[in-house]
């Protein structure tokens, strides 16, 4: 099948400095991808190219076949890396929103979401704690239908319970043609729940492999891994 | 709960272990059918695809079968659980002998502290 991301020598320059550096990179249908690399190595502006927030410098990347744009939203799910809705809604309008502005969310899996999260509908989003509005910001992207979902650092910032329920949420609502992207520092709370990780460094790729190969070949987590590829 | 896995092998394998230890172990009886990849996968908090390799794996080595529209059932063959169940013990036991042996201990003696370790259980509760 074919892939539903591919970079082909994905270059991407700011000023004088390379953020991406000749990147060649596909990932499959139907995965669950850990995006891993030290601050500044290039997962936050390969994710903004995907969604066409950014436009390479060099190269190419496709989604789905087509290159990042109206087209392509429709299939991708994005959560970016900041907060990015409007602080003055509440949290039952901001869903309405959603609702209406994308034909493939569902209102019952977001509800179903709030509801086990204890999420208070009424509250306006700019009273909600910083873990709370992560929340409800990764409810309303795993909501959509998506074939594509990319989640810049979605855990950072909620507590570790949450952040079990997070997963499982993730866990629960990806079908088996979609791919969910995942960058994050926090690689061990994740590492049972990826098939494959790629690591970035200085935005070229290092390594794009599947965890269970990774324990295979090296007899350690994918954690311990990056401990020491990207040792300081 | 979520499955508690070590984190430097291969999450299938230690997949297959634990359905293979709950079938020895009465968890799950000859001929039930097991829960579905997903049901599974959420329990254990692992990757879908990681869960299916698992059980195509078990499926391979003829502990469970699928029927294709029903489902996977665990096998009635009870040659082969009994087998599979003296595989496991034999294991446990090699790890044991091996673990004594970096302790500086010979088999004989191994042999006689296990003597000794029941002897004494037996007297403690005859007494």
């Amino acid at each position: 099948m074919e892939p539903i991301l591919e970079c082909r020598d994905l270059t991407k320059k700011y000023g004088s400095k390379y953020a991406l550096y000749n990147l060649n990179l596909s990932l499959e249908r139907g995965q669950i991808v850990g995006l891993l690399g030290p601050n500044g190595s290039g997962k936050t502006t390969l994710i903004k190219l995907a969604n066409s927030l950014l436009h390479p410098t060099g190269g190419q990347i496709l989604i789905n076949r087509t290159e990042p744009g109206i087209e392509t939203k429709k299939v991708v799910s994005y959560l970016p890396d900041r907060n990015y809705l409007g602080r003055h809604m509440r949290v039952d309008e901001i869903t309405a929103y959603y609702n209406t502005f994308y034909d493939n969310f569902s209102m019952e899996r977001a509800a179903k979401m709030m509801d086990a999260l204890d999420i208070d509908r009424r509250a306006r989003l700019s009273s909600l704690s910083k873990g709370t509005l992560e929340k409800v910001q990764l409810i309303l992207v795993m909501s959509r239908e998506a074939k594509l979902y990319i989640l810049d650092e979605p855990i950072g910032g909620v507590d570790p319970a949450a952040r079990d329920y997070i997963l499982q949420t993730i866990l629960t609502n990806y079908n088996e043609n979609a791919t969910v992207l995942i960058s994050t520092h926090l690689i061990s709370d994740i590492e049972n729940v990826l098939d494959h990780v790629v690591f970035l460094q200085e935005g070229q790729l290092v390594l794009s492999e599947s965890v269970d190969e990774i324990r295979t070949q090296h007899g350690k987590s994918v954690d311990t891994l990056f401990r020491e590829v990207f040792k300081c | 709960m979520p499955w508690e896995l070590d984190n430097d092998r291969p999450i299938y394998l230690q997949l297959m272990e634990r359905i293979q230890h709950d079938i020895i172990s009465g968890v799950y009886k000859p001929g039930d059918k097991i829960p579905s990849v997903r049901d599974l996968a959420l329990d254990a908090a692992v990757n879908p695809n990681t869960m299916q390799k698992a059980l195509s794996e078990l499926e391979r080595s003829g502990l469970l079968y699928s029927q294709r529209t029903s489902g996977r059932f665990i096998t009635d063959d009870e040659k082969l659980l009994k087998k599979m169940k003296m595989d496991l013990a034999s294991e446990h036991i090699h790890q044991f002998f091996e673990q004594m042996h970096h302790l500086g201990f010979s088999d004989d003696e191994t042999l006689e502290m296990i003597q000794d370790v029941l002897r004494r259980e037996q007297y403690g509760t005859d007494s």
